[in-house]
C-alpha cells in the first residue's frame, strides 16, 4: 500500500513543475534602493498600497532562493520603513504560477543536517516577520502555490486566491521524503484546523481553489475572466490585483476581518481540539495510520506528526526548534535522497528530448478496444485528440467505449470534470468497426491479441488504408518490435508504446525504438505521450525491453521462492514491508498467470539461464488450471467480485506441492528472500543500461518505479545501488550466485562500480 | 441549482424594496442626450431588393411589463400572450380568418401549456383553423418568432403572420426530483400491493427536495448575471459605470413614458384586478443610493448588483407582420420594413452576453451599411456591464482581430442614438416577449424622429446572439 500511495502521490508531481533553478543568474547586488531593480521581485505603489511582483527572470515559475529570499526581505524593509505604505499585495506576474516552491537545490548541497537546519530557520525567521507586519499583506494567488509557496502565502495576513484548474495549493514536500520547514506545520494546523493540516502535509495532496476557500486556507476567490480587450490571462491577473488592492486598504481601514466566519461543524471541531486527551487520540491515531501504511520506510509523516505535535503542546518556540532540526534530519536522509531523485528524472521524463516532430498527430487511430487500447483511448480523448478506436466486434468496442466512459464519468463523480465537459470530451471519440477516417489517421496505436501472427495481420492492412506519414505504434508488453516491423512498407514510421494497466492511472509510458525507427517518429510518439500525460522512458528494442525483461528474472525468483515452500501471503507481507507497492504473489495474479507465462518462455529462450530460477511448469500448470489471475477469479488467491478480501487459492497446494524444491537455509532467511527478488531487478537494471537498452540510469529508475512499482523510497534500481553502496550490492549477488548459480552473476558494469568508489550513476 | 434561482429571488426582493423606497426622483441627465436626427446620406437608400418579397409590421403592440410578483402573478402565461393578442386584433382590426399563422416565442415553459401560442390564440378568438408554434432561443426567442416569421412570408408560405412573445417570472414549474419522480412513475406501473410496498420503501426523505429550472447555463453551470461581472471585470468596466448606465436607462424611460413614446403598451384588464397600464419597474434613483446596494453575484467585490441588472418580469408582446402587397391591399399603412437579420453563437462561457458584439458588424455588412447610416440603435440591456463590455468590445480593434477574425472594430454606437427610450434595465425584460418590443421601439423611434434605418441587436443565453436591420415606411 505505502508504495502504491507514494507511487499515487509522486504522480501529483507533474502539477508542480520546476522546482529546480535555471542555471545561475549571476548577479551581485549590495545596495539595496528604491530605484535598484531587483531580479526576482519588485514593487510599486498604487495610493498606499504597495504592489509587490515577483517574476524570476527566465523561467516558467517562480522559486524561493537564497536571491528571492534576500530580494524580499530588503523589499519588506522598504515597505515597513514608507511611511506612505499602510498595506502591501503580493502577487506574482507569471500566469498559472505563484510560487511553485522552495528549490530543492538548496538542500542537495547542504553535507550536515545542521546546514539543513540553517534554511529552515532562515525561512521561518523571514516568515515569522512577515506573520506579525504591522502593515497586513495580502496574498494574491494565481497559478500554483506549493510548498514554500503556500507556507509564504500562509504567513500573510489574507489570501485571495483565482478560481483556476491552474491554482492548486499543496505542501508537497513529504513526497520528497522531508517536511514543510518554514513554518508550515505550525501555521497550517491553526489555519485549518489539525485533522485537515495532518491530511495535507501527509498525503502532499493538491488543494483546488474552491476546496481551498471552504477549508479557510484562502479568504477570497476571483473567478478567472474570460477574453476583454487584453488577453485573458493578463487582464484575469490585473483584475486579481485589483481586487486584492481593494482587500488590503479594507485591512488597513480595519473594514476587513481577517477572521473567516465558521461554521457549526469547524467550530465544534476547533472546540474539541481544546481537549488535550483529544489531541492525544488523534495523534495516536494519525500515527498508527502512517505506521500502517509506511511500514516504516519513510521517515517524513512521523516527524511532520511529531513537528506539528512539539508546536500545539508545547508552544511556538518549541514548535519551530522542531520543526527545523527534523527538516535538517530528514533532507539528509537516503529516503528524502531517492523522492528527490525520482522527482528530478520524473520532469527529466517530462520533456521531448527529441525535438518538435514535423507534424502534430491530430488524428489518433487505435485498434482493439479491450482493456488497454480503450485505456489508451481514454486518455487521448480527455487531451483533445480526435481518437478512432476500432474493434472487430460490436461487443468487444461497445465494451471499450462504456470503459472510456466509465473513466471519465468517474471524473465527473469526483468533481474533476463536469457532465458537460465528459461529452464534449466523449464526442472526440470514434467507436468503429471498420477502417473508415483512417486515411487520415496520423498515428494509429495497435493493442490488439498478443500475437506475432495478428500484428502482422493489422500492421499489413492499416499500412494499406492510412497515408505515408502515418505512424504504426505497437502497444506489446513483449514481442520485439523489428520482429512485428518485419512486414512493414515503411519501417522507419514503426515503434512501440507500451502502456501499463490500467492506463489511466499509470504514468509511465515505455516506448521502444528499433534500429531503422527515425528520430521524427520517435519525437512525434513522445509528443503524444506527454501529450496523454505520461511520464516517458525511451529504450532500445530489444527482448522485453526494458520494463519486462527486469521484471521477468525477478517473477522466476518469486516462482523460485514459492517452490521452496513459502506461503504467498508470507512472500506479499515481504515483499510490500520492503517497499513494494503490491505484493509479489498478487503482482502475478494482476498482471495474468498466462501472460507471465508468455514472458518467461519468450525471454527465456532469449536468454536462457540468467532467467532461470523458478519452473515455467508452475506457470504452465497454473494456466491449464484456469488460475489466470485476477481476471479468471483465481490464480494464487480466490477473487471475489465486490469483496476486497482475498483467500488463498487452497488448489493451488497440490501444484506447488509437485514442483517443491529444497529451500537452502543459508539463503533463505525473511531478509535474504527480499534482497534475492530485488538483486535480480537490480542486476538485470543494470545490465540494461550496460546493453544500451536504457539510454540513461534516470530512466531506468523511473521506469522500474512508474511502472513496476519497485520501492519509491529506494529511488529506483540505480539510485538504490548508488545510495546503498555497489560493492554491498556485488556481495549480496555473489552470495545468491553461490547458493544458486549464474542467475545471481553480477553484470560488468554493476562489478565496476564496485571496483572503482568514485563510479556512481548519479554524480 | 437551486440556491442560484432563490438568490436571484432574494435579489429581486431588495430590487423592489429598493424601488419602493426611491420610486420618484427627478431627472437630470436626459435631455442632452436626446439627439435631433442625423442629416447626412445614407449608403443605401433603401434595402430593398429586387425579386424579393418587403416584408413589413403593420402593427405590433405589448402588454405593459410588470416586475414579477406584482399585478400578473395569478396569471398563467397563455393568459399574459392572449392578452398581447387581443390588443393586436383590437388596435390593428385585422380579420382574424386572414391570419395564416401564429409563432411565439417562451424561455421557461409552463409545462401544461408547452405551445403557448396555440392556447394563447385559441382563447384570443382566432380561428381554429390558424396553426401556431412556440419557439425558443432564450432571450432572443420572440427575434427568432418574428425571423421565422419573415421567413415564411418571404417564402411564399404565408402572407399575414402573427409574431409575439410571453414570458410569466411570477410562476415557473419547480418539479419533483428525479428520484421521486421516477417512484411515482414505477408506482403507476406497480400492479400489486407487495410490488407497490416495496418501492415505497425505498422512499427517503432527500426525495422531496424540489428541483427549480435552471438559471444557470447548462454547459457552463454559471449564472447569467455572474458571466456578466465577469464580463464587466475582463473589460474593466467599473461599478460607477454601469451605475450611471442603469441610471441613464431609467432616466430615459421615465422621460419616455412620461411624453407618451412608449405607445406599443396596451391596456391589459387583470382578471380580479384593476386595468394595467404601464410598465412598473421604472424607478429613476441616484447614484448615491445605487452605491448602496451590494453586489448580487460575485460576493462582496463584484460590479453587478440588482439597480444595474434587469430585473425579473413578466409580459407579453405581439406583432403583426405582412408581405408589403398584401398589407397594401388590405389598405394598412404600414409601420416599418424588417430587413436583413442574423444570428451569431459564441463561447457560452467567457462571451456568454457578447453577441451584439459579434452580430452587429455582420449584419451591417450583409445589408450594405455603416455604424453611420443607423439613426436609432436598439439593444437588449441585460445588465449594464453587459452593455458597456458590447460597447469596450466594438470599439476594440484587438478584440476584432483576435476573437472576431475581423481586420477593424465596428466602432460602438453613439449614445445620443442608442435606446433612448429606455432598455431591458428599466422597462423590464420577460424573457421571451423582448425582441418584439425592441423592433416595435425601433420602428416607432424611426417614425417619430425621422431617421431611415435602425439597429435591433440583443444577446441571449447559450453565447448566442441576434440582429436585425428595421427600416422606417416611407410616409
Amino acid at each position: 500500500m505505502v508504495a502504491s500511495r507514494a507511487i499515487g502521490s509522486l504522480s501529483r508531481f507533474s502539477a508542480f513543475r520546476i522546482l529546480r533553478s535555471r542555471g545561475c543568474i549571476c548577479r551581485s547586488f549590495t545596495v539595496s534602493s528604491a530605484l535598484l531593480t531587483r531580479t526576482h521581485i519588485n514593487y510599486g505603489v498604487k495610493g498606499d498600497v504597495a504592489v509587490i511582483r515577483i517574476n524570476s527572470p527566465n523561467s516558467k515559475v517562480n522559486t524561493l532562493n537564497k536571491e528571492v529570499q534576500s530580494e524580499f526581505v530588503e523589499v519588506m524593509n522598504e515597505i515597513w520603513a514608507n511611511d506612505q505604505i499602510r498595506s502591501a499585495v503580493l502577487i506574482s506576474s507569471k500566469p498559472g504560477c505563484f510560487v511553485a516552491g522552495a528549490d530543492i537545490n538548496m538542500l542537495a548541497s547542504c553535507t550536515t543536517p545542521q546546514e539543513a537546519t540553517r534554511i529552515s530557520q532562515e525561512g521561518q525567521r523571514m516568515f515569522e516577520k512577515l506573520e506579525k507586519s504591522p502593515k497586513p499583506v495580502v496574498a494574491a494567488i494565481s497559478g500554483s502555490c506549493l510548498g514554500g509557496g503556500l507556507e509564504l502565502a500562509i504567513a500573510c495576513q489574507y489570501r485571495i486566491a483565482t478560481k483556476d484548474r491552474k491554482t492548486v495549493l499543496g505542501v508537497p514536500e513529504v513526497l520528497l521524503g522531508i517536511l514543510p520547514g518554514a513554518g508550515g506545520t505550525q501555521r497550517l494546523p491553526k489555519m485549518v484546523g489539525v485533522p485537515a493540516a495532518f491530511d495535507m502535509m501527509l498525503t502532499g495532496r493538491n488543494i483546488r481553489a474552491d476546496r481551498a476557500k471552504k477549508m479557510g486556507l484562502v479568504d477570497q476567490l476571483v473567478e478567472p475572466l474570460g477574453p476583454g480587450i487584453k488577453p485573458p490571462e493578463e487582464r484575469t491577473i490585473e483584475y486579481l490585483e485589483e481586487v486584492a488592492i481593494t482587500f488590503a486598504k479594507g485591512l488597513a481601514d480595519r473594514k476587513v476581518s481577517t477572521k473567516s466566519s465558521k461554521g457549526l461543524m469547524d467550530k465544534l471541531t476547533s472546540y474539541a481540539m481544546t481537549i488535550p486527551f483529544v489531541r492525544q487520540q488523534i495523534y495516536k491515531t494519525v500515527e498508527e495510520k502512517v505506521k500502517k501504511q509506511t511500514k516504516g520506510l519513510y521517515p517524513a509523516p512521523l516527524k511532520i506528526i511529531d513537528a506539528v505535535k512539539a508546536g500545539l503542546e508545547q508552544g511556538d518556540d518549541a514548535g519551530y526548534l522542531a520543526e527545523s532540526q527534523k527538516f535538517g534530519e530528514l533532507a539528509l536522509t537516503k529516503e528524502s535522497k531517492a523522492l528527490m531523485g525520482l522527482y528530478n528524472g520524473q520532469v527529466l521524463c517530462k520533456k521531448n528530448k527529441f525535438g518538435a516532430p514535423q507534424k502534430n498527430v491530430q488524428h489518433l487511430a487505435i485498434l482493439g478496444a479491450g482493456l488497454m487500447g480503450a485505456g489508451i483511448a481514454q486518455v487521448s480523448v480527455d487531451k483533445g485528440l480526435k481518437t478512432l478506436l476500432k474493434d472487430t466486434t460490436v461487443t468487444g468496442l461497445s465494451r471499450g467505449q462504456q470503459q472510456v466512459f466509465k473513466g471519465l464519468d468517474d471524473k465527473v463523480k469526483k468533481r474533476a470534470l463536469t457532465s458537460f465537459e465528459r461529452d464534449s470530451i466523449f464526442s472526440n471519440l470514434i467507436g468503429q468497426l471498420d477502417y473508415k477516417g483512417f486515411e487520415k489517421a496520423d498515428m494509429v496505436i495497435e493493442a490488439v491479441f498478443e500475437d506475432l501472427a495478428v500484428k502482422h495481420k493489422v500492421l499489413k492492412e492499416v499500412e494499406g488504408v492510412t497515408p505515408e506519414h502515418c505512424i504504426f505504434a505497437s502497444n506489446t508488453s513483449a514481442l520485439p518490435i523489428n520482429q512485428i516491423a518485419s512486414v512493414s512498407k515503411r519501417p522507419e514510421k514503426v515503434i512501440g508504446m507500451h502502456y501499463f494497466s490500467p492506463v489511466d492511472k499509470m504514468q509511465l509510458l515505455e516506448i521502444i525504438t528499433t534500429d531503422k525507427t527515425s528520430k521524427d517518429t520517435t519525437a512525434s510518439a513522445v509528443a503524444v505521450g506527454l501529450k496523454q500525460g505520461k511520464v516517458i522512458i525511451v529504450v532500445k528494442d530489444g527482448p522485453g525491453f526494458y520494463t519486462t525483461r527486469c521484471l521477468a528474472p525477478m517473477m522466476s525468483e518469486v516462482m523460485r521462492i514459492l517452490q521452496e515452500g513459502v506461503d504467498p501471503k508470507k512472500l506479499d507481507t515481504l515483499t510490500t514491508s520492503f517497499g513494494f507497492p503490491v505484493g509479489a504473489a498478487t503482482l502475478a495474479d494482476e498482471v495474468g498467470v498466462d501472460v507471465a507465462q508468455h514472458v518467461a518462455e519468450d525471454l527465456g529462450k532469449a536468454f536462457g539461464e540468467r532467467f532461470g530460477g523458478g519452473n515455467v511448469e508452475l506457470l504452465k500448470q497454473m494456466v491449464s488450471k484456469g488460475f489466470l489471475g485476477r481476471k479468471s477469479g483465481k490464480g494464487f488467491y480466490i477473487y471475489q467480485e465486490g469483496s476486497k478480501n482475498k483467500s488463498l487459492n487452497s488448489e493451488m497446494d497440490g501444484i506447488l506441492a509437485s514442483l517443491r524444491l529444497a529451500a537452502k537455509p543459508e539463503v533463505s532467511s525473511d531478509e535474504d528472500i527480499q534482497y534475492r527478488v530485488i538483486m535480480r531487478f537490480v542486476n538485470e537494471a543494470v545490465l540494461c543500461l550496460q546493453e544500451g537498452i536504457l539510454a540513461t540510469p534516470a530512466e531506468g529508475d523511473i521506469g522500474a518505479v512508474f511502472g513496476l512499482g519497485f520501492p519509491p523510497c529506494l529511488g529506483g534500481p540505480f539510485r538504490f545501488v548508488d545510495l546503498h553502496g555497489a560493492q554491498k550490492v556485488v556481495d549480496r549477488l555473489r552470495k545468491y550466485e553461490s547458493a544458486y548459480g549464474i542467475q545471481f552473476t553480477p553484470c560488468q558494469l554493476l562489478l565496476d562500480h564496485a571496483n572503482s568508489s568514485s563510479k556512481r550513476f548519479y554524480q | 441549482m437551486s440556491t442560484i434561482l432563490t438568490s436571484t429571488f432574494k435579489n429581486l426582493s431588495t430590487t423592489s424594496k429598493w424601488a419602493l423606497r426611491f420610486s420618484v426622483r427627478p431627472l437630470s441627465c436626459s435631455s442632452q442626450l436626446r439627439s435631433a436626427p442625423a442629416v447626412q446620406t445614407k449608403s443605401k437608400k433603401t434595402l430593398a431588393k429586387p425579386n424579393i418579397k418587403n416584408i413589413v409590421v403593420v402593427e405590433g403592440v405589448r402588454i405593459p411589463f410588470l416586475l414579477s410578483g406584482t399585478s400578473y402573478k395569478d396569471l398563467m402565461p397563455h393568459d399574459l400572450a392572449r392578452a398581447a393578442l387581443s390588443g393586436l386584433l383590437h388596435r390593428s382590426s385585422v380579420p382574424k380568418d386572414v391570419v395564416d399563422y401564429i409563432i411565439f416565442g417562451t424561455v421557461i415553459q409552463e409545462v401544461k401549456t408547452s405551445n403557448v401560442a396555440r392556447e394563447a390564440a385559441l382563447g384570443a378568438g382566432f380561428s381554429d383553423k390558424t396553426p401556431a408554434h412556440t419557439v425558443t432561443m432564450a432571450c432572443i426567442s420572440s427575434n427568432q418568432a418574428m425571423t421565422t416569421a419573415v421567413g415564411l412570408i418571404a417564402s411564399g408560405q404565408c402572407d399575414v403572420v402573427v409574431a409575439g412573445g410571453v414570458e410569466l417570472m411570477s410562476d415557473v414549474p419547480i418539479r419533483h426530483s428525479r428520484k421521486m419522480r421516477k417512484m411515482m412513475l414505477d408506482l403507476n406501473k406497480a400492479k400489486t400491493l407487495g410490488q407497490r410496498l416495496s418501492l415505497l420503501s425505498k422512499f427517503r426523505l432527500n426525495f422531496l427536495s424540489p428541483e427549480l429550472p435552471a438559471v444557470a447555463e447548462f454547459s457552463t453551470n454559471e449564472t447569467m448575471g455572474h458571466s456578466a461581472d465577469r464580463l464587466a471585470a475582463a473589460f474593466a468596466v467599473s461599478r460607477m459605470e454601469q451605475d450611471e448606465y442603469a441610471l441613464r436607462s431609467h432616466s430615459l424611460a421615465k422621460k419616455a413614458q412620461d411624453e407618451g413614446h412608449l405607445s406599443d403598451i396596451v391596456p391589459f384588464k387583470v382578471p380580479g384586478k384593476d386595468t394595467v397600464t404601464k410598465d412598473n419597474g421604472i424607478r429613476p434613483s441616484s447614484l448615491e443610493q445605487m452605491a448602496k446596494l451590494k453586489p448580487a453575484f460575485i460576493k462582496p467585490y463584484g460590479t453587478v448588483t440588482a439597480a444595474n441588472s434587469s430585473f425579473l418580469t413578466d409580459g407579453a408582446s405581439a406583432m403583426l407582420i405582412m408581405s408589403e402587397d398584401r398589407a397594401l391591399a388590405m389598405g394598412y399603412k404600414p409601420k416599418a420594413y424588417l430587413r436583413d437579420f442574423m444570428y451569431v453563437s459564441q463561447d457560452p462561457k467567457d462571451q456568454l452576453l457578447l453577441g451584439p458584439t459579434y452580430a452587429t458588424p455582420k449584419v451591417l455588412e450583409k445589408a450594405g451599411l455603416t455604424m453611420n447610416d443607423i439613426d436609432a440603435f436598439e439593444f437588449h440591456e441585460a445588465f449594464s456591464g453587459q452593455i458597456l463590455a458590447n460597447f469596450k468590445a466594438m470599439d476594440s480593434d484587438w478584440f476584432a482581430q483576435n476573437y472576431m477574425g475581423r481586420k477593424t472594430k465596428v466602432g460602438s454606437p453613439p449614445l445620443e442614438k442608442f435606446n433612448i427610450w429606455g432598455g431591458s434595465l428599466s422597462l423590464g425584460h420577460p424573457f421571451g416577449a423582448t425582441g418584439c418590443r425592441l423592433v416595435m421601439a425601433a420602428a416607432n423611434r424611426l417614425r417619430k424622429d425621422g431617421g431611415q434605418y435602425a439597429l435591433v441587436a440583443a444577446c441571449a443565453a447559450g453565447g448566442q446572439g441576434h440582429a436585425m436591420i428595421v427600416e422606417a415606411y416611407p410616409k
